[in-house]
């Protein structure tokens, strides 16, 4: 279990993290969601030890990780920056991992690199910002530690090989149950993959639950706008949208007495993104 | 991708669905292994929770039952419980709403009957 406790993040003049407390519970996949600057790296970074915080601490399986080699081990941050030599070629970095991570898998990293077609004969630096990501993403997943953290694993991909590493971290998970923690901004794309959700806004928890009770909280109603206006009075609504005399309504709740001039459909979670994390910008 | 997911139903549901519809058609028999957790998971991009909470619905109604180490199989009789259990379904969903709409644009229930035969001459 990962623990973070009042964790507060100051940069200069900017507070990146803002008295941050969450838990991320054994052997389930997470989805850190966050806009641009919402906090998500910082945070990543602060769990793996590689960034300070200026208050608060975090602690892994019940230690605390500054400084402790042991519990830094449980875990394997893809980052977005390349911590690589530059100027070594994918499969030597592939050994050369296997040799300081003893759970490394090497076999499933040249497989998986097969199944990417990603060249292990080329240099890092001379790999494209998808084919880094990937590169990045298979060093992650088969560390086979504990706790694998997977900072924007999908920048950069195309739509092939964004649906390729979805089923590829599921078929880890599969083989070994682990803790998966995976920040990104496309929120549509793991909404199924992932089994909680964490949302930060401004370096602050925003919201954590299970992705299904998000999902359940509330439903997306369409119509005519008059019919939608009518059966929305009085209801917690979410936010709205008309296009062409035709309204969505995003409502808190299960659906009750719903005429059959209106179509009940899902929450979208991108919706309820958008909405949360609004800070009152746009056209 | 064997399954298409719409947005006007929970994914775990639908996964239930498409296993009792496999089972109506046929391509999984009684005594059947049918794909494991894992299966679902990574063919459908979905979380293994998600799988099994679907699977689990269908255990609850005897539809599916757990073989310990091998996998999940079809239960013996699920073929006759799922068809009535659509019989039932067909009345409430379709019929219903049928006599329902009929009655709003005046049409009487003779009509209704021809037009049933016609329907079942034409497929």
């Amino acid at each position: 279990m990962i623990e973070i406790k009042n964790v507060t993040k100051d940069y200069k003049d900017v507070r990146a993290l803002d008295n941050v407390t969450l838990t991320f519970e054994e052997n389930k996949i997470y989805g850190l969601l966050g806009r641009n600057g919402a906090g998500k790296s910082t945070l990543l970074n602060i769990i793996t030890d590689k960034v300070f915080p200026s208050q608060g601490e975090v602690l892994v399986d019940g230690e605390k990780v500054s400084n402790n080699d042991e519990v830094l081990g449980k875990m394997f941050l893809m980052n977005e920056k390349n911590y690589y030599p530059e100027a070594m070629k994918v499969y030597e970095i592939f050994n050369w991992t296997d040799k300081f991570y003893p759970d490394f898998d090497l076999v499933s990293a040249f497989e998986l690199a097969e199944k990417f077609k990603l060249n292990t004969k080329s240099r890092v630096k001379a790999l494209s910002t998808g084919y880094a990501s990937i590169f990045k993403a298979i060093v992650a997943l088969c560390s086979n530690a504990k706790y694998i953290l997977l900072d924007e694993p999908v920048l950069g991909l195309d739509a092939n090989h964004r649906d390729l590493l979805y089923k590829v971290i599921l078929d880890r998970y599969a083989t070994v149950r682990r803790t998966i923690i995976i920040s990104t901004h496309l929120i549509e794309e793991v909404s199924s993959v992932i089994e909680e959700l964490v949302i930060i806004h401004n370096g602050k928890v925003l919201l954590q639950d299970s992705c299904e009770k998000v999902l359940s909280s509330g439903f997306t109603i369409t119509g005519k706008i008059q019919d939608v206006d009518e059966y929305i009075n009085g209801k917690d609504v979410i936010s709205t949208e008309t296009f062409g005399g035709l309204k969505n309504a995003y409502v808190k709740g299960k659906p009750q007495n719903v005429p059959s001039s209106l179509e009940v459909t899902k929450l979208d979670l991108q919706k309820l993104f958008i909405q949360l994390t609004n800070d009152k910008e746009g056209l | 991708m064997f399954i298409e997911f719409s947005d006007e139903k929970p994914i775990f549901i639908q996964i239930a669905e498409w296993i009792e519809d496999a089972i109506l058609a046929g391509r999984y028999e009684e005594e059947q292994q049918i794909p494991s957790i894992t299966e679902f998971s990574v063919a459908c991009k979905i979380n293994p929770a998600t799988a099994l909470k679907g699977i689990n619905l269908l255990v609850d109604d005897g539809i599916l039952y757990k073989k310990r180490g091998l996998g999940m199989f079809v239960a013996k009789g699920a073929y006759e419980k799922l068809r009535s259990k659509r019989k039932e379904m067909f009345y409430e969903n379709f019929i219903l709403s049928l006599v329902k709409e009929a009655k709003r644009i005046n049409i009487d229930k003779n009509d209704i009957i021809k037009m049933i035969e016609r329907g079942f001459e034409n497929d």
